[in-house]
């Protein structure tokens, strides 16, 4: 029950984002064209298209990002338990982020942390 | 052991009837359908009235709180104040043309404002404003919440992107870089108080600080944590001093530079209402929610304090919070990517990891600075 009080909400939303626009289809004015269709570039003439291959560096820390966070989930239901688990959960812990750890410091050795 | 400077906020009184908790639970526990629909009514068009009232006044105050930090005095014309400065401001953006830029992925471009504004509304669901006042209370509450905002900055990539403008992709592929960094801290803070509570519901967080806010009964940790929290969900709200994703003076509007009408205030309206659910996350799980502030053992302030409403306890501390991050945006100035980038990979996150080993610590040899 409660996650379809949650599913509700999301169609609350769509409701409100398709109500809204269609509510202003209806009261604003539509004339499309000219150079409304250029994109803003402040008054500029743009050269090329926008979707090009951009800075890897937004890569690499995506990739930290997937590990850590990943290490993030994984640990809730640890901190749920860790009471009944008590100090074996707390070495075991300790293990897992270690690696991890190791794994930023060798980032941040080889630069990575570093933006360019 | 307690000291007579440091609140502890009341139990819960025995036998009270705050036992079913949220509308959901309510809606499950009646036998007709009719009730049960009912109750599903009540909770759409609560949080739709809430939407449509924060929104409004938290864009009202933030120009108030701008301006006087600016010695300036604000909105004053619409309305006694300026009051209907807000309503002014809507009426004017639903009269305007509602644009899709014809180099732009038509679907996508539609799509966002929806995933944007998707995060607060489902997150306006979850949050415990008072004993009785709570829409759906989750067992994984606080996962829930992680990753419902975590979806946020989809909105955003998405908005960016199908811009097909150089601003629109520079400030949303900045944005993503920012949030899915200080996210980490983010739930590394947040960890911690599930630690502390052992629970990851959040009306059974808010119930765990019976006997003093996580804050100060944490110790140190729960105020690292409270700490970190903060930093890192300002910079997932995208506000000054971390708002290098939409920067005016470099990028125009970053992500949502190709959006104009209604759909720019789709934007505009779930950055506000984040900043309430930030904000209001943070009262619950570390300023202890809707539980009263408690002094020791003064049973004439308790009593006054347990004479305040609980839901008006839950406004104040996420008013308070609210301010706190209009005070942080008013007063530094913009961060560079770098130095961004330094914050969270090189300082928050070392300091969180060993905050959670500490508090670890600390909850494995129960040394907390209040008694059961």
């Amino acid at each position: 029950m409660e996650y379809i009080f949650v599913l509700a909400m999301v169609g609350l939303a769509a409701a409100m984002v398709g109500g809204g626009l269609f509510f202003s289809r209806l009261v604003a004015p539509h004339n499309p064209g000219g150079n409304k269709s250029v994109p803003y570039e402040c008054g500029e003439q743009p050269i090329g298209q926008a979707w090009i291959q951009f800075n890897v560096g937004y890569y690499l820390f995506g990739l930290l990002f997937l590990v850590f966070d990943v290490e993030a989930a994984l640990m809730y239901p640890w901190a749920v338990v860790f009471r009944s688990t008590g100090l074996p959960g707390l070495i075991e812990m300790l293990i897992f982020v270690l690696v991890l750890v190791i794994g930023l410091i060798y980032a941040w050795r080889k630069g990575v942390l570093e933006w360019v | 052991m307690t000291h007579p400077m440091l609140a502890i906020p009341a139990a819960l009184p025995a036998g009270s009837p705050w036992g079913a908790q949220t509308l959901a639970e309510r809606a499950s526990a009646s036998q007709n359908l009719w009730v049960t629909a009912g109750y599903f009514l009540l909770a759409i068009v609560g949080v739709t009235v809430l939407l449509t009232l924060l929104g409004m006044v938290l864009i009202y105050v933030e120009r108030k709180v701008a301006a006087h930090f600016q010695c300036r005095i604000g909105p004053k014309r619409v309305g006694p104040f300026g009051i209907f400065q807000t309503i002014a401001d809507t009426l004017k953006l639903l009269f305007k043309e509602d644009f899709v830029p014809p180099q732009a992925d038509q679907v996508l471009h539609i799509l966002a404002p929806f995933l944007a504004l998707l995060v607060p509304v489902v997150l306006l669901a979850l949050i415990p404003y008072s004993p009785m006042t709570q829409i759906a209370d989750l067992n994984i509450g606080i996962l829930f919440v992680t990753a419902i905002g975590g979806f946020g900055v989809m909105g955003i990539l998405i908005a960016g992107w199908s811009s097909n403008n150089k601003w629109s992709m520079i400030g949303a592929m900045r944005a993503g870089a920012q949030i899915i960094s200080y996210e980490i801290s983010a739930t590394l803070a947040l960890l911690v108080i599930v630690l502390f509570s052992g629970t990851m519901s959040l009306s059974g967080i808010v119930h765990s600080q019976s006997e003093g806010w996580w804050v100060w009964r944490g110790h140190a940790a729960g105020f690292t944590a409270f700490i970190i929290y903060l930093i890192a969900s300002t910079a997932e709200l995208n506000r000054t001093p971390f708002d290098i994703p939409e920067g005016e003076s470099e990028l125009t509007a970053g992500f949502h530079t190709e959006y104009s009408g209604l759909r720019f205030a789709f934007f505009f309206l779930a950055e506000f209402i984040n900043m309430f659910t930030v904000s209001a996350l943070t009262a619950t799980l570390f300023l202890g929610g809707w539980m009263p502030f408690h002094v020791g053992d003064w049973a004439v302030l308790n009593g006054a304090m347990d004479a305040i409403p609980p839901g008006v306890w839950f406004l104040g501390k996420t008013s308070a919070v609210i301010f706190l991050i209009m005070w942080i945006r008013w007063t530094f100035p913009r961060l560079r990517v770098d130095q961004l980038m330094h914050l969270e990979w090189k300082v928050l996150l070392p300091i969180g990891i060993a905050n959670l080993l500490i508090a670890a610590v600390l909850v494995l040899t129960n040394f907390y600075p209040f008694p059961h």
